[in-house]
């Protein structure tokens, strides 16, 4: 499989001084396009952390971040933010929805604010997005309106408007219950297989680790397996 | 931008209880200051429509004769003068300027007049009066004598006076009777009061009387020319321009009414000073209003920022969100606040019917273009740095919460 991205001797540290916290200690990674993988590890083990600064929105102190080629600790806050829109996908523990917009108008976001407004390709795109994850009867709803799993649903949508080559979860069925999480994970995997999309799903969850190709485990700021 | 701007107009309807309340907040600034305007414009108005409106705008006073000087042989110089002050100086030419003055752009009356100083008598009573001779049609040229009429008519004619109230209580007049006057060239004419006029000034009711150019003339033994032109302008404020143009046109000693009225002057700089401070002061309290309520928002709605920032939503656009939420607030409070001022200011009556004892608003100088254009500005310039701040969420952080 072709590189998707490469990391190397990412070292992070948070404070200076006594009271410096390094939370990521030389960690290396490599993710292949269409990979499906499960980053598992202890709380504080660095976890959300790596997917931050994978997701170009945080630098490490030091260490080496390519993607698609590109040297994302080189680049300026325009150049990675354009970078994000374009070739990353987020989806959050608590979904992060806009509260004052519908269903539909939450996908359609990432690709509104590139193009500066909602296309007629967009609304459909974000209605197809939505249809594909069983919430047709509800592309208009206000987003505050929707069941968490609905809303995990949507922003799993939203993560895949621009069709990105990289989608970070951060533990995105953990506020879900069982079936929720499962349904969201059964979508997740059908795109992975459907789109090749790769995801880097953060996860306390063994069974939602198993739903993935390939297992990470984080410990102490390193990947020990 | 299109996009930005759809964002904006959310966030603004999304809170309708806090926006009504901010947009009312820049309604009330924008009526003071719409009210501000309005009123010492207004206040302005009145005083010179009191003070100069019923005087002449620019006056054409013949200058006096130098003394004569005589050299004696001895080389002393002998200046000579006439006893007393009866002699007047004349604008012998007036005939000849008259209409050239009257078609100076901005003038909207000339009224030729000889005046002079005289007593009246009537039986055993005496008192002194400065007389003014007009020509018959011309009684309301500068004066508006018409509007102060209280008994009879401004109209002159041969044998006829007009009084002031109180010259005419003074000398127990009424209507139709005869009195004489006497001038100060000594020559005397029985006249018939015409008119009674009350003005409210005291000068001028005890002291004044009108009659006609050709009466004038007899009483104060000037067969041609006047004493002085009077003239009246569409504009007040153009008496110094025009004034300066007659000048130029004609080389008589135009005086405009400004000159010796600086402290007419200085008061009504003063007064639109106070105006500029209480306006600004109203801006600054928009501003205010404007900058606090968009730091709260942008506050409440970190998280929200985070999520645009990590959906790749870039600085610039987080700023054009907030500035344009600032920039429909200052229009929208603009628009309610210029539109509140114009209906309150509706029952005022208009500044041609100012009267004693109301509030001299004038409704046409309630500067409703700029109190909006200024308020937008403002909104803007208060919605910058809520705008910056939003721009600088750390969007980790943010999502954090």
């Amino acid at each position: 499989m072709t590189a998707l991205l490469d990391v190397k001797d990412l070292v992070k540290t948070f404070g200076t001084g006594d009271v410096a916290t390094q939370v990521l200690r030389g960690l290396s990674l490599d993710l292949a396009k269409g990979e499906m993988a499960a980053l598992l590890g202890p709380s504080g083990s660095g976890k959300s952390t790596l997917l931050t600064i994978l997701g170009t929105l945080m630098k490490p102190t030091s260490g080496r971040y390519h993607m698609l080629g590109q040297d994302l600790i080189a680049a300026q806050d325009k150049e990675l933010t354009a970078f994000r829109n374009l070739h990353i996908g987020f989806v959050f523990q608590f979904h992060n929805l806009l509260p004052d917009f519908t269903a539909l108008e939450n996908v359609i976001f990432p690709t509104a604010v590139r193009e500066g407004r909602e296309s007629p390709a967009a609304r459909a795109r974000g209605r197809d997005l939505l249809v594909r994850m069983g919430l047709q009867e509800r592309i208009d709803f206000p987003s505050t309106k929707l069941s968490g799993g609905q809303k995990q649903r949507v922003a799993v949508a939203r993560a895949l408007m621009n069709s990105p080559e990289l989608v970070l979860a951060d533990e995105p069925t953990g506020n879900l219950d069982r079936a929720s999480a499962m349904q969201v994970m059964e979508l997740i995997a059908q795109i992975n297989r459907e789109e090749g999309t790769t995801f880097l799903i953060s996860t306390h969850d063994e069974k939602i680790a198993n739903l993935c190709r390939r297992q990470l485990m984080v410990g102490d700021g390193v990947l020990t397996g | 931008m299109l996009y930005a701007f759809k964002i904006s107009a959310r966030y603004l309807t999304a809170n309708k209880g806090q926006t009504v309340l901010l947009v009312t907040g820049v309604a009330v600034g924008v009526f003071i200051f719409i009210f501000m305007s309005a009123l010492i414009g207004g206040l302005a108005e009145f005083i010179l429509s009191r003070t100069v409106g019923d005087l002449s705008h620019i006056t054409i006073a013949a200058e006096s004769d130098d003394p004569a000087i005589l050299v004696t042989a001895d080389g002393h110089m002998l200046v000579v003068t006439e006893r007393g002050q009866t002699r007047t100086a004349t604008l012998a030419e007036a005939a000849t300027w008259l209409p050239l003055i009257a078609a100076v752009p901005g003038v909207k009356a000339v009224s030729p007049q000889i005046n002079g100083a005289g007593f009246l008598t009537r039986g055993g009573q005496v008192s002194q009066v400065s007389v003014t001779g007009v020509e018959p049609g011309r009684e309301s040229a500068i004066l508006d004598l018409e509007s102060y009429m209280i008994e009879g008519s401004a109209r002159l004619g041969s044998g006829l006076i007009v009084l002031g109230t109180d010259l005419a209580d003074d000398l127990a007049l009424s209507l139709g009777q005869t009195l004489r006057l006497q001038s100060s060239q000594g020559v005397s004419a029985a006249l018939t009061l015409s008119g009674i006029f009350e003005t409210g000034n005291g000068g001028m009711d005890g002291a004044r009387a009108f009659v006609s150019l050709s009466t004038a003339r007899t009483l104060f033994a000037m067969p041609q020319g006047v004493t002085q032109i009077e003239i009246k302008l569409d504009d007040l404020n153009m008496a110094d321009a025009t004034a300066r143009h007659i000048v130029s046109l004609t080389g008589l000693d135009a005086v405009p009414w400004t000159d010796g009225a600086e402290q007419l002057m200085e008061a009504l700089n003063a007064q639109a000073q106070t105006g500029y401070f209480l306006k600004t002061f109203a801006l600054i309290t928009i501003v205010i209003g404007v900058a606090s309520a968009l730091l709260l928002s942008t506050y409440r709605r970190r998280p929200e920022i985070g999520i645009m920032r990590a959906m790749g939503a870039g600085r610039g656009f987080v700023v054009f969100v907030f500035v344009t939420q600032g920039a429909l607030v200052g229009l929208m409070g603009g628009l309610m606040g210029a539109s509140l001022g114009y209906l309150a200011l509706l029952p005022f009556p208009s500044r041609d019917a100012f009267r004693a004892g109301t509030l001299p608003m004038d409704i046409t100088q309630g500067s409703y273009g700029l109190a909006i254009t200024l308020t937008v500005i403002g909104a803007i310039f208060a919605s910058i740095l809520p705008a910056r701040a939003a721009a600088n969420v750390d969007p980790v952080t943010a999502i954090g919460q």
